[in-house]
Parts: structure tokens; C-alpha cells; sequence
């Protein structure tokens, strides 16, 4: 390559467009229940809910090489500090930020010992703790052991304004996470996440510091499941522990960012998607649904481990979501009359934008 | 006196630790899988054996008897469709395949036998109640005496099959070295497969006997899976006999634990659990799994990995 | 017609090509001398031979027959074994049980525990020992009676004087005269030109994945296989095939 230029971008066309229409999906999404029933808006919130699950999820095994099988906790501690707050007389919205906040805090202290451990043992420690946080739970007076509790306070609102909220709310937090998500893969911290995805000896051999990637990841991933809870609550209404500190949980983060495709950006929401679909058809069968889930999400594993977004990104080399690097080389030898000048026209304009 | 009795119950509830946590060592040590579904298989077992039960009225252990060989045919189909490929594909897949078919095994569970709680403890008539009155306060069950020894049976079988055998031979070089193993002439694939069909029959034991001193229903097997992890973790990955003393410990503070409250149960066994691993790992610098090692000398059969 | 023919084979290591249309052939009873410096391709050339690794292209004939597709513990049924780079004993096992995996796994011959023990009388005192705690002379020794235990008719020895004493290697080397006359197929990758000189019958060079020389030791001279082993030669220098 010596003598020859080249020049790295992160955008393309097709990723401009695409990172266009997302904003203006996102600006109709915000005017819906100005104009739908309240029905279509608390399934979609419903549908935002999954998206923040599967993002976070995938964030931690896809980019950061975690399983977690115990992200319900922090699903679970999101609504229980709401109602708590709640019950010791915080506004109810001011609790489902504050609860929030509190119950992703409590990551943490967690994260430097749990980021010890490797493989299995994480897995299986993260389950452990998952199920410690809900026996304390269950300890608490105000719960009552599996009783649970409502959050009536959000009476107090009348129920279309109340949806509305939420909604507004879920979509809200929904996008900020994946904007956080977004700027964090493009920065130098996400592509040190995505090294540590690929190898991360090899990471670390190189000078990334795989534990403080790692950290950050798992922070993020247990504010987010925490936003997540809170926000379920304010659409559910009740808090019942056992609902909320679950393993379906992880079952459907699980099959939501595995069959939508694992380490990649656009493939959690992909699944989010197939995931709400297929709850919305096939949930009312009960168990089978759930049979049908773990089938597909260990099929999945085996036989197609990218996932669906995975597998058409190898394949086609197309990325929606400019998150990578992309190499153009300098020389124009080889081309054909035409294809020099397109492309020499297509340098000048890409040197003409500011560097990003 | 009533601590003692406490920690006499407790250390024979260590013996059913070490029987549903010995199939997740095997196969942690043989393959360095964690079978996410180990709980699952267990009660998969326990309700052929109850299902067997129902059928024919045979005894339970017969019935036992009659199904290890099935379970045995489980583990190798495991092996052969899912941790195979597993093996190859990175750390995540096995966790994730075997996570979901946990999924899949418990509600169809629940599917093909409803959510009733069950219970073999009618099965076996007196054996479920009876014990030996050592003084008025310590009571000695014999059904927990008989679990915690075909434990100890079943870890000496164990350790003399790996020891002594050509099989066992195979599967303790394959367990270090696959590549090696086999470029001396050893089937990896076969000894991995063996190791499974070890593995998910003693799932099968032990929840049988999960479901003679207690109760099970199709979403029991979660619950045994954390129980087998934290046995085996508290005890030193590697070592069966590690596996008793962890399964033992476990029972002990579990069991000690049940005296200060509800739910103190379940709350110390997975305390005393994260202490043990916070232990292990910030003691990295002193070696206490060697230091247990060479106490246990001749019993450890692998290295730890 | 040779026991092993090697024909157009290619293997890769990760996206690197690590050896590029190889042919070889070895005789019924030959030994081998397998050189080039490291990086040459020749640890990957053994291990795709004994099975441990698979080619992207080319085929491997043993014995008349096809064994491409076969696995590596396959092979050794058919008579390949490989002493592997590094020795990998399994460290956990005693010498005794090293010898027995291979002996329980392998063919039927005149090599068991016994008759190893004629040729590595060290060992005796050593046989309850873990592999692990034995000196580098010693591990060696299982190493290659590990793969003698199965009986092959062709004995890949990958670098086997490496990290050995001088008086280490003098003695393995003795040890193994009663194998250099057993018949057994030989092909040895050896750093040190003196010592697998004396025992070839032929002396092949590698570079960069390349066969670059390939002649009877008694022809080849010393600059020959100098330049061959530096890539000095423009062109590699082959004799007809035998």
C-alpha cells in the first residue's frame, strides 16, 4: 500500500439515510398517542420495554462477552425502589427516576467482584445474586413476601394521560439508550468493546483495558434493565416479586438478541421486534410459546450463532448503523474511465466534510 | 444441642449436594461445559421414575434402575447434537444452548404434567419417616443416611472408574488434553460422550432422591442447578471428593441458616457460596486449592482448569 | 509404492498459509530428515499428516488408501502417530497411565511398556511419577514411547530435542537407535543438522511452506542445505522420486 492513499470513513450512504430515517421513526413514534388509542400505545410500549431488554442484554454478551443470567434483578430492584419511593410519598414519576438510579447503582460495588469471574461461574453467580435480591424482597413488610403491591399513587392520573406518559417516558429512555448505545460503539471505548467481542486476550494484549470496558458495559446494562423495570411497572401497575425477579426474564433477552443477532447493533432490536410479534400471535398458548422460544434460541445458538442481523451483515457486507470503520483505498488504477471519476468525485466530497 | 442436630442434618443433606452436583463436575471437568439445564435433566429423570411408579406400581428404585440406562442414552444424544458443536464455537454458545434448552424441558414439563407439586415419599412407605433417636433432641433419618451413602458410593465408583480403567484413563488424558488424546489414539468425541451419558444418569439418581426426602415439580430443576454450582464451587472445581465437602458445607450453613428465619434456608447456602467464590478470588495469591490438593491427595483427578 | 504420499497439500494457520502444495513421499522403513527454520511450515505439515489439523486442499495417501477425511485417533489405528511439538504429556496422569492411554487406543506390535523400558531404562524408576513433575530427558522419553505404544508403522517426531541439555539429547538419541532399526517409518523435525544427519536416509527442506530440497543425505552437501534452508537457492532442488 506504500505510495498509495487512503482514507478511513465512518459513514456511507446507505448509513446516512438510514441514521435519518431513524430520527424521523422516532419523531412519529412521539406524535402517536395524539392520534391512536390507548391500546396501541401500551403494546407499544410494551414493545419499547423489549428493545431496552434486548439492547442491554446483547450489550453484555454480545459486545462485552457476559452472560449474565441474572439481569432480572435489576428489572426487578427498578420497580421495587419505584414502589418504595412511591410509598414513602415521592411523586410517583420522580420515584420511577429516582428508583431507577438507585437500583442501578447497586451494580457497582457488584460489578468489581462479579467481573472476576469467568464463563459459567459468572453465569451462574449472577443467577445466585439475582435470587438473593429477591428473597430480600420478599423480607420486606411492605411486599409481604409474594404478595406484591400496586402503584396506586398512579391513580391519581387519569388512565389515557397515564398511558400517555409512559409511553412518552418508555419511548424516551428507550431512545436514550440506544443513542448511549450508539455513541459509545463509535467511540474508543466501543471499539474496544468489539476487540474484547472478537478475542479478548487478544485485547488485552494490545492495551485495551478489558476491565474498565467491561465495567462501563455492565453499569449501563443494569441501569437499563433497571429503567426497564421501573417502566414496566408504571404500564403493569402491580408489583408482584416473583414476576418482576423472574428467569423468563433472561429467557426472552436471551432469544430476543440471540435470534435477532448477537453482537451486532441493529440485530437486539430486530429481535425485540420478532419477539413482540410472536407474543402478540402465539402468547396466549401458554407454555408452548415458551417451548417454542427456548427451541429457537437454542437452535439459534448452534446453528446460526449471528443471528438473523448477523448472518445478512456477513453476507452482504451491509451495516445500517455506521458503528465500524470502513477502509477506502487511494488508488484509482484498475478503474475504468468512468469509475476514476466517480470516484475521484466522491473523495473530494468526502474531504470536504468535517472529520468526525 | 439443637445446633448439633442442625449440623448432623446438614451434613447429610451434603450428601445429596455431592449426588446432583458430581454429573456437573464430570462434565465441567471433562468438558468445561456448564450445562445450564443439569437441574432439568434431573427432573426429567424424576418424573419418568414417578410416571414408572404410577404405571406398574414397581418400587421407585427399581424403576430407577430401569431408567438410568435412558438417561444414560439422554446424556449421549447431548452430547452428540448439541455440546459438540458447542465445543467449537466459543464460550457463549454452550451457556446459551444449554440455557435454552432448560427453557424447553421445563414447560414441556409443565405441559405434560401440570404444575402439581409431587412427592415419591409415599412410595417408599417408612423409609421416608423413619429414624434412629440418637438422644432427644438429635434425630438421624435413614433415607438421609442412605442418600448421603450411595454418595459416597457413587464418588468412590467414580474415582476408581477414572483411576483404574482404560476408559477412565481415556477420559482424564482427553479431559486435559483433547488434541493430544487423540493424537494417540483416543475418540474425544466418544469420551465426551461417555462422560455425558455418566453425568445426566446421576442426574437421574439424584433427583429421584430429591423427590423421596421432598417434594418436585417441573420448574424444580433451576434450583438443584444453583445447588450443584455452589457444591461444587465451595468444594474446588476438579475434585469429586471436593464436591462431597462443598455439597457438605453447603448443607451445613443451609441448615444453620434455617434456625434464624424464614428463608435463612436459602439465604446462607447462597451467601456462604459468594463468600467461598469473594474468598477464592481475592486469596488468588495463596493457593488454597492446591493446599487442598495435596490434603486430598489421590483423590483429585484432574487439574483444575 | 511409498507408505506416505503426501500429494498437493495445502494447510492453512488461521488466514496464513502455512503450508503451499506439498509433496512427499516416504518409503516403507525410511527415515526422513524434515528441516527449515521456524515458521517453515513444518509442525503444521506433521500435524495435518497425524490428522490435528485439516488441509484446505490436497490429499494424504497412507498405505495405498485415502485418509484425508479421517480423524486424528483414526489415523493412528491405520498406523500414524505423531510425537507432538512440546512433548503435551498429560501432566495430571503418571508415565505409566500416559503409556497405557496410547497403549489401550493403539495397535497390536512388538512395542509395550516392556519392551519401552529396553529403550528407556530412565523411566523405570519413574513409572508412579506425575508427567508433570518429570525432567525434560524424561518427558521426552514418555513422550515418544507414548506414540511408540501405538505401534505405528510411521512415527512423525516433532523438534524433540527442543529445550533439552546437550547430554540430555546425547542420551535420547542413544535410546532411540534400537527405533532408528525397527523399521518403523521415520520422519524427524530436528533443529540441529549433526545429529538427524547421522540417522536419515534423506533430507528434506522446507520454506515458507515450500518444499526447497529434497535428496539423499549422502548426496546432499552441507552448502546445499544451507542455502536451501536460507532460501539462497532461485530454485528448489528435488531429486526424481524414488
Amino acid at each position: 500500500m506504500s505510495g498509495k492513499e487512503f482514507l478511513v470513513t465512518r459513514w456511507t450512504g446507505t448509513s446516512t439515510a438510514s441514521a435519518a430515517i431513524a430520527v424521523v421513526v422516532i419523531a412519529a413514534l412521539s406524535l402517536l398517542p395524539l392520534f391512536s388509542g390507548a391500546n396501541v400505545t401500551e403494546r407499544l410500549t410494551t414493545l419499547f420495554v423489549y428493545i431496552i431488554l434486548a439492547v442491554m442484554w446483547n450489550a453484555l454478551a454480545g459486545y462485552a462477552g457476559l452472560v449474565s443470567v441474572g439481569q432480572q434483578m435489576f428489572f426487578g430492584l427498578g420497580a421495587y425502589a419505584t414502589i418504595r419511593l412511591s410509598y414513602g410519598g415521592m411523586n410517583v414519576y420522580a420515584a420511577i427516576l429516582t428508583g431507577t438510579l438507585l437500583a442501578g447503582c447497586t451494580a457497582l460495588p457488584l460489578s468489581s467482584f462479579m467481573l472476576r469471574l469467568r464463563g459459567g461461574e459468572f453465569a451462574i453467580a449472577t443467577w445466585v445474586i439475582a435470587t438473593i435480591a429477591h428473597l430480600l424482597v420478599n423480607f420486606d413488610p411492605l411486599i409481604q413476601g409474594e404478595t406484591g403491591k400496586s402503584l396506586i399513587a398512579l391513580n391519581a392520573y387519569d388512565a389515557t394521560v397515564r398511558q400517555a406518559i409512559s409511553y412518552w417516558a418508555t419511548l424516551a429512555t428507550m431512545a436514550l439508550f440506544l443513542v448511549l448505545m450508539f455513541v459509545l460503539l463509535r467511540s474508543r471505548v466501543g471499539t474496544a468493546v468489539q476487540a474484547i467481542r472478537d478475542d479478548e486476550h487478544a485485547a488485552a494484549s494490545v492495551g485495551v483495558r478489558v476491565m474498565a470496558a467491561k465495567r462501563l458495559i455492565s453499569t449501563i446494562a443494569a441501569f437499563g434493565c433497571a429503567a426497564a423495570g421501573a417502566l414496566w411497572l408504571a404500564t403493569a401497575l402491580t408489583f408482584q416479586p416473583r414476576t418482576y425477579f423472574g428467569i423468563q426474564w433472561t429467557a426472552y433477552m436471551l432469544f430476543m438478541a440471540l435470534v435477532g443477532g448477537l453482537g451486532t447493533f441493529e440485530g437486539p432490536i430486530i429481535g425485540a421486534i420478532i419477539f413482540f410479534i410472536l407474543e402478540d400471535r402465539f402468547g396466549a398458548t401458554g407454555v408452548w410459546y415458551l417451548v417454542g422460544l427456548g427451541i429457537a434460541a437454542t437452535l439459534a445458538s448452534l446453528l446460526l450463532p449471528r443471528g438473523i442481523w448477523g448472518t445478512i451483515e456477513d453476507r452482504y457486507g451491509v451495516q445500517i448503523m455506521p458503528v465500524g470503520y470502513r477502509l477506502q483505498l487511494g488508488s484509482v488504477d484498475g478503474l475504468d474511465g468512468k469509475q476514476q471519476r466517480q470516484t475521484e468525485g466522491r473523495w473530494a466530497r468526502l474531504r470536504s466534510l468535517p472529520r468526525l | 444441642m439443637i445446633w448439633l442436630n442442625q449440623i448432623i442434618q446438614g451434613t447429610l443433606l451434603g450428601g445429596y449436594y455431592a449426588l446432583i452436583a458430581c454429573g456437573l463436575s464430570l462434565m465441567f471437568g471433562v468438558m468445561r461445559i456448564i450445562n445450564l439445564s443439569h437441574g432439568d435433566f434431573a427432573i426429567l429423570g424424576v418424573f419418568a421414575v414417578w410416571l414408572l411408579v404410577a404405571q406398574t406400581g414397581m418400587s421407585p428404585f427399581l424403576a430407577l434402575a430401569a431408567i438410568i440406562p435412558f438417561m444414560a442414552l439422554l446424556g449421549w444424544a447431548l452430547q452428540h447434537w448439541v455440546f459438540e458443536r458447542s465445543l467449537r464455537a466459543g464460550p457463549l454458545v454452550p451457556l446459551l444452548a444449554t440455557f435454552g434448552l432448560a427453557i424447553v424441558i421445563e414447560n414441556l414439563l409443565f405441559e405434560g404434567f401440570s404444575a402439581d407439586t409431587r412427592s415419591l415419599a409415599p412410595e417408599i412407605g417408612d423409609l421416608a419417616f423413619d429414624s434412629w433417636t440418637l438422644t432427644d433432641q438429635i434425630y438421624v433419618g435413614h433415607l438421609a443416611v442412605l442418600i448421603f451413602a450411595v454418595a459416597v458410593i457413587l464418588l468412590v465408583g467414580l474415582q476408581l472408574f477414572l483411576k483404574w480403567t482404560a476408559l477412565g484413563r481415556a477420559i482424564r488424558a482427553t479431559s486435559e488434553d483433547p488434541d493430544t488424546a487423540e493424537l494417540v489414539g483416543v475418540n474425544s468425541r466418544a469420551v465426551y460422550a461417555v462422560a455425558a451419558a455418566i453425568a445426566v444418569a446421576t442426574t437421574a439418581i439424584a433427583g429421584t432422591f430429591l423427590a423421596m426426602r421432598a417434594t418436585f415439580d417441573p420448574y424444580s430443576g433451576p434450583a438443584q442447578l444453583i445447588f450443584a454450582f455452589e457444591a461444587v464451587v465451595i468444594g474446588g472445581v476438579g475434585s469429586l471428593w471436593g464436591t462431597l465437602v462443598g455439597g457438605i458445607i453447603l448443607g451445613v450453613a443451609q441448615s444453620l441458616g434455617a434456625q434464624i428465619g424464614p428463608r435463612g434456608f436459602l439465604l446462607t447456602g447462597h451467601v456462604v457460596f459468594l463468600v467461598v467464590l469473594a474468598a477464592r478470588l481475592f486469596l488468588s495469591g495463596v493457593d488454597l486449592r492446591g493446599a487442598l490438593r495435596r490434603g486430598l491427595r489421590g483423590f483429585a483427578w484432574s487439574r483444575s482448569p | 509404492m511409498s507408505l506416505l504420499a503426501v500429494e498437493q497439500l495445502d494447510a492453512r494457520h488461521g488466514l496464513l498459509k502455512a503450508v503451499r502444495n506439498v509433496d512427499l513421499r516416504v518409503a516403507e522403513g525410511e527415515i526422513l530428515a524434515l528441516v527449515g527454520a521456524n515458521g517453515a511450515g513444518k509442525t503444521t505439515l506433521l500435524r495435518t499428516v497425524a490428522g490435528a489439523h485439516r488441509p484446505a486442499s490436497g490429499r494424504i495417501m497412507f498405505d495405498g488408501r485415502d485418509v484425508t477425511a479421517l480423524r486424528a485417533h483414526q489415523r493412528v489405528a491405520r498406523g500414524i502417530a505423531l510425537v507432538p511439538e512440546g512433548r503435551r504429556l498429560f501432566a495430571g496422569l503418571t508415565v505409566e497411565e500416559n503409556l497405557r492411554v496410547a497403549g489401550d487406543a493403539g495397535r497390536a506390535g512388538q512395542w509395550n511398556i516392556e519392551a519401552l523400558l529396553e529403550v528407556f531404562p530412565m523411566l523405570k524408576a519413574r513409572l508412579k511419577t506425575q508427567a508433570g513433575l518429570l525432567s525434560g530427558g524424561e518427558q521426552q522419553a514418555t513422550s515418544i514411547g507414548r506414540a511408540m505404544m501405538t505401534n505405528p508403522r510411521l512415527l512423525l517426531l516433532d523438534e524433540i530435542s527442543l529445550g533439552l541439555a546437550p547430554l540430555a539429547i546425547d542420551n535420547l538419541y542413544r535410546s532411540l537407535t534400537a527405533l532408528f532399526s525397527s523399521g518403523t517409518a521415520l520422519v524427524i523435525v530436528e533443529q540441529n543438522l549433526n545429529r538427524v544427519l547421522g540417522v536419515a536416509t534423506r533430507i528434506c527442506c522446507m520454506l515458507e511452506g515450500r518444499i526447497v530440497l529434497e535428496r539423499e543425505t549422502q548426496l546432499a552437501t552441507r552448502q546445499q542445505i544451507t542455502e536451501a534452508y536460507f532460501g539462497l537457492r532461485q530454485d528448489t532442488f528435488r531429486d526424481a522420486r524414488p
